[in-house]
């Protein structure tokens, strides 16, 4: 690895504790190493008690796994955090304006700024999107922006997610954890609630109806139980109130959507759908499709049913589209991004592509339309085959693949094995957008827990840790 | 609420009961095996409508009546063994975990946890007794969740129906079945009485002391039935199940301003139960009476997924 790592905690001036962390650095030091395992254990028994778990695909049998949860929060100054609400507020509006753009006009194409073909061609582009209205021309409701630190002042976007991000239940459940496990440290830090989430996405959800029904059907539709993230498909409807539906609970008659209830029909105004495009409606898109709903884009088009997020979002979002998005919210807002991109190689083009080649053992690789940490290549981290075998499915598709410099991730105190070490962190903050816009202080931390690793995807062993933004001047009192 | 939600509580009703039942009946087969005649793995056999099933198993294996608790226990091919009916209800309520509240599914998932740890282990040293008796015990606990913790909505009423329409088959099979086999004739006053097999009947139901209670009296087959059937204050009596089925419906039916064939079957059951008197049950024949009250109550069931869309 090339510099050595920005650690949150401890590199302050001079390798002193940073401002934010004194609290956690005391309550580190008071706390005994058999309290510790202690509260790590009951930890572990309460998630899986709540059977708060994580079906990893391809697992052998089809078990349920906890993701590992570490008990020593990240802390963030509540200057840091306003900083990045402006950029977030400010990426994720110019990537709505950007979604209803490529689905009607196209005018960013036109200006010459993106190149048509980089949406059309897209395999992620739903014709079917095409010159739809949506309310308050929102596409990306909920967005989950991947953020990255590696300075004192300097943060990046790594990834924008803005088809049906996921991620959000452990936020809330890590903070109910923590308060529970470690109420003293919480007390003394003035850390901002992140309870209202469910409410606002609520709210969200009812604001972007087609009907002007004061309280709007809103209904959560999930592919089922052996989904991975099924549990937080249950723990948002619960929260919410509304009801948890499956393909088959829901059918369009008359172009209107109806769920099945013991007193017959009733319409179903907003879907919150965390089923991917492809599998929504087997009239339109796969026939083979048993987790959607026959006729459910008509009712859309028909303007009677709104879909959260919206069909087609993976133009925006894919890792190509992000080489843009600098620009896009120069084109649409007139402004300069406040967040940065990690600078990034689009191997489809020819000068990019053959410095990759040449730099691949200090690169990050990764291909265009993968999530979850798959389909990606570690430069510092890998062997000289895996280099030369990733090198091999590059050359014969350079179009599907992009680089990036492989940045020193941040590290956080993070308990492992019998101690205390540093590891690599991210950060997920879920971005609202309906008639507001909603940012919940902070987001999901993820954690590499091995050492050295930079892969915090959670398909991948990587684990999660509680975010804690704090209030106004409250750093300064730690 | 969901048709389909309506269907998954109605079922982890149905199949938590169904554990609870045989974990109950389980134990007190085997309590009786020990003052052993050597039929009572038949008889169990029969209660679960497994006669031939058995009888095959029987020419494979040595220890009869081990093999089948295990096949009746821990074997998860079986569909209605006690830890696939704990499986089962667990899937159910997983589907609906935005339905019922935590105290009901932390409980059931930490029976079904338990189990699984129970069974990670070598199958030889594997304390059945100790798993019997944490599933009785563990299921009258998540029934008592349900009761303290459920908001008496639909979905509840859709739990209770689901568990007391397979409680009062089970009651009703159990007394079918024995009472046959010690009484093969059909008269309750036949000579001899074979005490341990009668207070094995009412062990099934867990109900030896309530007959003591009510009785206060020697076992008499005749009153055994009654007790299993007609009493509507013992709680796994037919008569005091299908009277919860039939608080249920009405309740439903009120919630939807509707009434249908469900509705009628159940009143009528409940009626029936309610206004029979023994001697002229014993007049018509135990296993008629019975055999109209079981098929009536698989009617009722497939009328209440016609009623309410659960299929």
């Amino acid at each position: 690895m090339a510099a050595k790592a920005f650690d949150e905690m401890n590199s302050g001036a001079a390798d002193s504790v940073r401002a934010p962390y004194r609290a956690v650095a005391n309550w580190l030091a008071q706390t005994s190493p058999e309290k510790v395992a202690a509260t790590r254990h009951e930890v572990d028994v309460f998630y899986r008690r709540h059977g708060i778990t994580f079906g990893a695909y391809g697992a052998v049998d089809g078990a349920e796994t906890t993701i590992p949860f570490d008990i020593i929060p990240r802390v963030i100054a509540w200057d840091e955090w306003e900083h990045l609400h402006r950029g977030l507020v400010q990426r994720v509006r110019a990537l709505n304006a950007f979604l209803a753009d490529a689905y009607s006009e196209r005018e960013i194409c036109r200006a010459g700024v993106i190149p048509e073909q980089q949406v059309l061609m897209n395999a992620e582009f739903v014709a079917m999107a095409q010159g739809l209205e949506l309310p308050g021309g929102v596409h990306a409701h909920i967005a989950g922006i991947d953020l990255v630190r590696v300075g004192e002042k300097d943060f990046y976007v790594l990834e924008d997610n803005v088809r049906t991000p996921s991620g959000v239940s452990y936020v809330l459940e890590n903070r109910e954890v923590m308060m529970r496990l470690a109420p003293e440290l919480f007390s003394a830090m003035r850390v901002l609630p992140v309870a209202d989430y469910t409410e606002e996405l609520l709210a969200t959800l009812r604001s972007v109806s087609f009907s002007d029904d004061a309280a709007p059907n809103v209904v959560l539709l999930t592919p089922g139980h052996y989904n991975s993230a099924y549990f937080e498909h249950a723990f948002l409807a619960d929260e919410m109130g509304i009801e948890l539906v499956k393909g088959s609970d829901l059918f369009v008659d008359e172009g209107r959507v109806y769920m099945r209830t013991p007193r017959g029909p009733q319409r179903v105004d907003v879907i919150y759908r965390r089923v991917d495009d492809a599998f929504l409606d087997p009239l339109a898109m796969r026939p083979d499709s048993f987790l959607g709903v026959a006729g459910l884009l008509g009712a859309l088009r028909a303007g009677r049913v709104n879909i959260v997020n919206a069909l087609g979002n993976g133009v925006a979002d894919d890792k190509s589209t992000y080489t843009y998005v600098p620009e896009m919210v120069r084109f649409y807002l007139g402004e300069e991004p406040i967040l940065n991109n990690v600078p990034t190689w689009r191997c489809d083009r020819a000068d990019d592509f053959k410095y990759v080649l040449e730099r691949l053992p200090e690169l990050v690789v990764k291909e265009i339309h993968s999530s979850g940490g798959k389909g990606m290549l570690v430069g510092p981290t890998s062997s000289k085959a895996e280099i030369e075998e990733f090198a091999t499915l590059l050359k014969a598709r350079p179009d599907n693949y992009i680089a990036q410099p492989t940045l020193a991730l941040s590290t956080c105190p993070t308990f492992v094995g019998q101690g205390v070490a540093p590891r690599h962190v991210d950060l997920r903050p879920f971005v609202l957008s309906g008639r507001k816009t909603t940012i919940i202080p902070g987001g999901l931390t993820r954690v590499a827990l091995k050492e050295g690793s930079l892969v915090v995807n959670s398909s991948q062993g990587g684990g999660t840790k509680d975010t804690w933004v704090l209030a106004p001047g409250a750093a300064a009192n730690g | 609420m969901l048709s389909s939600t309506a269907k998954n509580i109605h079922w982890m009703g149905r199949y938590l009961q169904r554990a609870k039942s045989t974990a109950r009946l389980i134990e007190a087969t085997q309590r009786m095996a020990l003052q052993s005649r050597g039929e009572e793995a038949a008889g169990v056999a029969a209660i679960f409508g497994m006669e031939d099933e058995f009888r095959q198993r029987q020419q494979q294996s040595s220890g009869r009546l081990a093999s089948l608790i295990d096949f009746l226990v821990i074997d998860e091919n079986n569909p209605s063994s006690l830890v696939s009916s704990i499986g089962a209800a667990r899937r159910n309520a997983r589907e609906e975990r935005n339905n019922i509240t935590v105290d009901v599914w932390e409980s059931l998932n930490g029976l079904w946890l338990e189990l699984s740890e129970r069974l990670r282990g070598n199958r030889a040293l594997l304390d059945r007794g100790a798993l019997i008796e944490s599933v009785k015990k563990q299921a009258v606990m998540i029934f008592g969740a349900a009761q303290v913790t459920l908001l008496r909505d639909e979905a509840y009423n859709f739990l209770q129906l689901g568990a007391f329409l397979e409680r009062a088959d089970n009651t009703a099979r159990i007394l079918d079945v024995k009472f046959h086999l010690l009484r093969p004739d059909g008269d309750p006053h036949a000579d001899g009485l074979d005490y341990f097999a009668w207070s094995e009947v009412l062990a099934c139901i867990g109900a030896v002391r309530t007959y003591r209670r009510i009785y206060r009296s020697a076992l008499d087959p005749m009153k055994v039935a009654e007790l299993m059937m007609l009493r509507r204050d013992v709680p796994r009596s037919v008569h005091h199940c299908l009277w919860m089925v039939d608080l249920s419906m009405s309740e439903l039916a009120d919630a939807y301003g509707a009434r249908g064939e469900a509705d009628r079957l159940a009143g009528e059951l409940h009626a029936r139960l309610r206004y029979a008197r023994i001697d002229q049950v014993f007049e018509m024949g135990l296993n008629k009476f019975l055999g109209g009250v079981r098929g009536d109550i698989a009617t009722l069931s497939d009328e209440i997924g016609r009623q309410f869309l659960l299929d």
